[in-house]
């Protein structure tokens, strides 16, 4: 799936707006997952995943982090992303589902916080972004 | 056998009470068509999809939405029997409409996002816990009669 020049406009204006609460968005993406999909806990054995949970807090800064530097590098999201990618096929091997559950609960953060910049075109281009977003992640998965 | 809390069916209930069925309904099959565009193969009769604008003021797509989900609101009457409650849609998307049952997964996350944006703050992460397992719950009865 390709990004149009559209997609590409709308997903930078959206975290351009978003801007420095990016870090809020992203743990609380991280809580909403983990509420949602208990399976997801599966990766964090070691994290406290308690309400208000700083490692929760740290973790959300740096996953909202990468999706704003994806964003930014908007025309190359698997260059932005390489070394993350790497990552997650060497160490992490989150299974690829989990991409998905995650950005649902980004969008539902994104519509909670500010449902006036979630139109349904800005809505259709975020959610093709976390999906390329998700695929670089998992690219070098096998 | 599903098993529901009481807290659990507070959220469920004391959000649908405030829910605007035929807006929230129109607007979740609307979101559908234009962020899964694919999912237009089913509504070939609908008329003008061509932009998100055309399927938002389209009137066969409001009045379909207000359809669906106002069965959604059936299934909310009867949480402990969804599967009974199903069955002859189950049996209706899979032998007349042949619809996908990755579909009903594909509504149920839009509609979790409509009710986000409907409800902002109020919609707790437990809140949208309880609405997820709902909205799968009613996808797996919609499929459950497929063969």
């Amino acid at each position: 799936m390709v990004l149009s020049a559209a997609d590409k406009s709308h997903v930078k204006g959206a975290f351009s707006k978003i801007g420095g609460q990016v870090d809020d968005y992203g743990a609380e993406t991280l809580e909403r997952m983990f509420a949602t999909y208990p399976q997801t806990k599966t990766y964090f054995p070691h994290f406290d995943l308690g309400k208000g949970s700083a490692q929760v807090k740290s973790h959300g800064k740096k996953v909202a982090a990468a999706l704003g530097a994806a964003a930014n590098n908007i025309d190359d999201i698997a260059g932005a992303l390489s070394k993350l990618s790497d990552l997650h096929a060497q160490k992490l091997r989150v299974d690829p589902v989990n991409f998905k559950l995650l950005g649902q609960c980004f969008l539902v953060v994104v519509a909670s916080r500010n449902p006036a910049l979630l139109t349904p075109e800005v809505h259709a281009s975020l959610d093709k972004f976390l999906c390329a977003v998700g695929t670089v992640l998992t690219a070098k998965y096998r | 056998m599903v098993h529901w809390t009481a807290e659990e069916k507070q959220l469920i209930t004391g959000l649908w009470a405030k829910v605007n069925v035929e807006e929230c309904g129109a607007e979740a099959l609307a979101r559908l068509l234009i962020v899964y565009p694919w999912t237009q193969r089913f509504f070939d009769n609908f008329g003008n999809l061509s932009s998100p604008t055309a399927i938002i003021g389209n009137p066969k797509v409001r009045a379909h939405g207000k359809k669906v989900l106002t069965s959604f609101g059936e299934a909310i009457k009867n949480l402990d029997n969804l599967k009974g409650t199903y069955s002859k849609l189950s049996e209706l998307h899979c032998d007349k409409l042949h619809v996908d049952p990755e579909n009903f997964r594909l509504l149920g996350d839009i509609l979790v996002i409509v009710l986000a944006a409907h409800f902002t703050k109020d919609f707790t992460p437990a809140c949208q816990a309880t609405w997820q397992k709902l909205v799968g719950l009613v996808a797996h009865a919609l499929a459950r009669k497929y063969h």
